[in-house]
């Protein structure tokens, strides 16, 4: 379960001599998403979806507000426990932050190896997902020595192949072919009927229009439609 | 099997090979500040030994005619000695037995650079405190005679010790804190370069502990073999340091030198390495803990 509870977030910013400015990037955002839940995040650029991303993925913190993630209070978190909860989340991210030493299998395998999966497991499971994004041929491949949409299939595949409890991806087709997207889509459904709570930023209306669900519409900065009231009643 | 993975990308964020010149340097150093704090209290304990009842006196001219008398100066300064309470034993040296004291200082054969050499007698003093009015005697027969009491020595050489060791531990105390310097720098330049990755697993949920493990584990190596390299370069100068300081040991030269380190340096040399690893070990784990502590 996800929960924000008038949820507000401040960048400051230092303009020279001048007193800190404080820009408000998210106002009172409120919404709840069941376990198990799947969400649409919408709104225009620079609206704020990928830093109500990063507060559910814990690189931010609310300047206002209570956040829950899976069932945890996000602000009274100890550093370590910040870290195992970090583990149930996976995260597809718009610049898709690969490790570039490392080649494609590996980078899929991190998440696994963090959680100390035997390597026999680790094998059969990066390679079936790695298959299934059509990367088999290229697991040596350093992110650099591919597209920007096999990197992307990429920071997918690692996203889900630990099984995460929390799903969160920042425009993930941006690359993607719409038969890459829908492959995306049928991942993502698979993992969300398994009991994976999803949030999808997205600016492909096809995909919304396709997947319908709820539609969390963000807009300058506040929650201008939580569509899962509606569909409520 | 997953260890052998570098996911931090450390071989290549920290292939500079900068950390281990830099502590091998520092070691050396700390090898020769400790060799000198050893060397100097083994050699403040054998002055000690030897000479604090040492009388020496030095005759100047001691060929020359006393003051009212027809003796001369070495005779006149001779008979004083031997009717002086507290003075036992007076030997005049003879003419070798004073190259031989003079020879660490002036080579082969003292005798032959044509120096105007006094006369040395030895005694044994058991008088209290120092020689003040045996002093004013020898003055009185033979002006400018020196007398000087071992004790008066052994003094002065405890205080040049104790400032010597006091010398070596700021030396130690220094490299220490250059050291840490120098390895907080290092990591940190580490996670600078390392940035974009380490920022990619901590928010994959590595534990800030592994992270810091990590480049702890490396810096050590690294901090370790620097020290060992070190400390190997400083032997070579510790056995010269110890071949020109025999003289002053009373070991005679045809002495073997092979061996003539102090057996506490073979115990204390080896602590030198362990002890860089400690602090590169502390001093990374400190550094990436810290650094970390702004991503969550
Ligand atoms: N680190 C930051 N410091 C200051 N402002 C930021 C920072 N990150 C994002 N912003 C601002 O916050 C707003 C929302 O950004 P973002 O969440 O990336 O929007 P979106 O993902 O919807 O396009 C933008 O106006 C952006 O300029
Ligand atoms: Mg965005």
């Amino acid at each position: 379960m996800v929960r924000f509870d008038d949820v507000g977030l401040k960048y400051r910013r230092a303009q020279g001599k001048s007193p800190v400015e404080s820009l408000d990037i998210l106002r009172s955002v409120s919404f709840e998403i069941p376990q198990g839940g799947f969400r649409w995040l919408t709104g225009a650029s620079g609206a704020g979806k990928t830093t109500l991303l990063k507060l559910m993925y814990l690189a931010a913190h609310p300047s206002q507000g209570k956040i829950e993630i899976l069932g945890v209070d996000a602000a009274k978190l100890p550093v370590r426990e910040a870290a195992l909860l970090r583990r149930r989340i996976g995260v597809v991210f718009q610049d898709f932050r690969l490790l570039g030493h490392l080649s494609a299998y590996d980078n899929v395998a991190l998440p696994m190896r963090l959680a100390r999966r035997s390597e026999a497991q680790v094998k059969s499971d990066v390679t079936e997902l790695l298959h299934w994004v059509g990367l088999s041929g290229k697991l040596d491949r350093k992110p650099a020595e591919l597209s920007g949409g096999e990197q992307q299939r990429i920071s997918i595949a690692r996203a889900v192949v630990n099984r995460p409890k929390l799903f969160l991806a920042d425009e993930p087709t941006g690359n993607l072919d719409d038969l890459q997207a829908d492959r995306l889509m049928m991942l993502i459904t698979g993992l969300n009927k398994m009991g994976t709570t999803v949030v999808v930023a997205t600016h492909n209306q096809r995909l919304v229009k396709d997947y319908p669900a709820p539609r969390l519409e963000i807009a300058h900065g506040t929650l201008a439609f939580d569509e899962a009231l509606v569909w409520a009643g | 099997m997953a260890k052998k993975i570098d996911h931090l990308g450390l071989r290549s964020a920290m292939a500079d090979r900068l950390l281990p010149v830099l502590v091998a340097a520092m070691s050396f150093l700390a090898a020769l500040a400790v060799a000198g704090t050893l060397a100097a209290s083994s050699l403040a304990g054998q002055w000690n030994q030897n000479t604090g009842a040492d009388l020496t006196v030095q005759v100047p001219d001691p060929g020359d005619q006393a003051v009212a008398s027809a003796e001369t100066r070495l005779q006149a300064v001779f008979s004083v000695l031997a009717k002086s309470p507290g003075v036992n034993a007076p030997h005049v040296l003879t003419a070798d037995e004073v190259n031989n004291l003079l020879r660490p200082w002036l080579g082969q054969d003292a005798g032959q650079l044509g120096l105007p050499v006094p006369a040395v007698i030895t005694a044994q003093w058991s008088g209290a405190g120092a020689p003040d009015a045996l002093r004013a005697a020898l003055d009185a027969v033979a002006p400018g005679t020196l007398a000087e009491t071992g004790t008066h020595w052994a003094e002065r050489v405890a205080a040049l010790t104790a400032s010597l060791q006091a010398s070596a531990l700021s030396v130690l105390l220094i490299v220490t804190l250059v050291a840490s310097a120098v390895v907080a720098v290092a990591t940190r330049a580490g996670l600078a370069q390392g940035r974009d990755a380490i920022e990619i697993i901590h928010g994959l949920g590595t534990l800030d502990s592994d992270i810091a493990g990590r480049f702890a584990a490396r810096v050590t190596m690294q901090t370790a073999f620097g020290a060992v390299l070190g400390t190997l370069c400083a032997l070579p100068v510790l056995f010269w340091l110890a071949s020109l300081a025999l003289p002053f040991t009373g070991v005679t030269a045809d002495m073997t030198r092979a061996a003539s380190l102090p057996p506490v340096l073979w115990v204390v040399l080896p602590s030198i390495p362990v002890l860089a690893a400690c602090i590169g070990w502390v001093t990374t784990q400190f550094t990436v803990r810290g650094w970390l502590r702004r991503l969550s």
